[in-house]
């Protein structure tokens, strides 16, 4: 399965085999950690909600479309959910291809796409005793789409 | 016609309800969410919101047939 999610630690050496080929010259890893501050507030854990039924086909969707646009050999993405402690990983996305370029744009891409388009969500629950789900106010706000500016 | 309509993450915690059964006279998938919105005032905006029709990514015009069961998703905050 090229998209997945996992409610245990993700294997980061198991995701970088699953792309391993002998024609490939280039593997790009994007891994997603728990960091410890977010806006200002400081952050215990998180917790990921994830629809599996619509997260998965769509992203083994964002998948395809990373092969079919790039030209790259291998790609995979694994998504947690559930609660994350600080410094776990929260997603992890690998690709291979003969030369590294297509490597890194495809790894960017799919990485853009599987923040903006999957039924993902994070509440984060800070030092305070809070927890709060997290969204962008910005986009909320004007109500555009995320490839108008970036986020973390 | 009857529609299921599902609230995940902030929409649930915000309408109390993670889903319910409505009976209605039909239309789009926008439409449907403005309904719900008079009825939960948590329920601002869909235009930063994403809507799914029967496990499938849908578009807000997309118009609803009978027993079709509709996602309402949050602003999305996945990675």
């Amino acid at each position: 399965m090229s998209f997945s999610v996992s409610d245990t630690a993700i294997d980061v050496a198991a995701a970088r085999k699953a792309v391993a080929d002998n024609s490939c010259g280039a593997l790009v890893v994007f891994e997603g950690w728990i960091r410890d501050h977010n806006e200002g507030q400081e952050v215990e854990r998180l917790e990921y909600e994830v629809y599996r039924p619509v997260a998965e086909k769509e992203g083994s969707r964002i998948i395809d479309e990373a092969i079919e646009r790039f030209g790259i050999s291998h790609a995979v993405c694994i998504h947690r959910e559930g609660l994350l402690e600080l410094g776990e990983v929260a997603v992890i996305v690998c690709v291979s291809s003969p030369h590294r370029g297509e490597a890194f744009d495809a790894c960017r891409y799919i990485i853009d796409q599987t923040k903006t388009r999957l039924p993902i969500w994070k509440k984060e629950h800070y030092i305070t005793g809070i927890s709060e789900w997290v969204s962008c106010e910005y986009c909320a706000a004007a109500g555009h789409s995320h490839g108008e500016h970036q986020h973390e | 016609m009857k529609t299921k309509v599902r609230y995940f993450a902030l929409f649930r915690d915000q309408t109390g309800c993670s889903s319910e059964t409505i009976a209605w006279p039909g239309g789009s998938a926008a439409e449907l969410f403005q309904m719900m919105a008079e009825k939960h005032s948590a329920l601002k905006t869909e235009a930063a919101a994403l809507v799914a029709v029967n496990d499938e990514m849908a578009g807000w015009e997309t118009v609803l047939n009978d027993d079709d069961e509709v996602l309402f998703f949050p602003p999305v905050a996945g990675g």
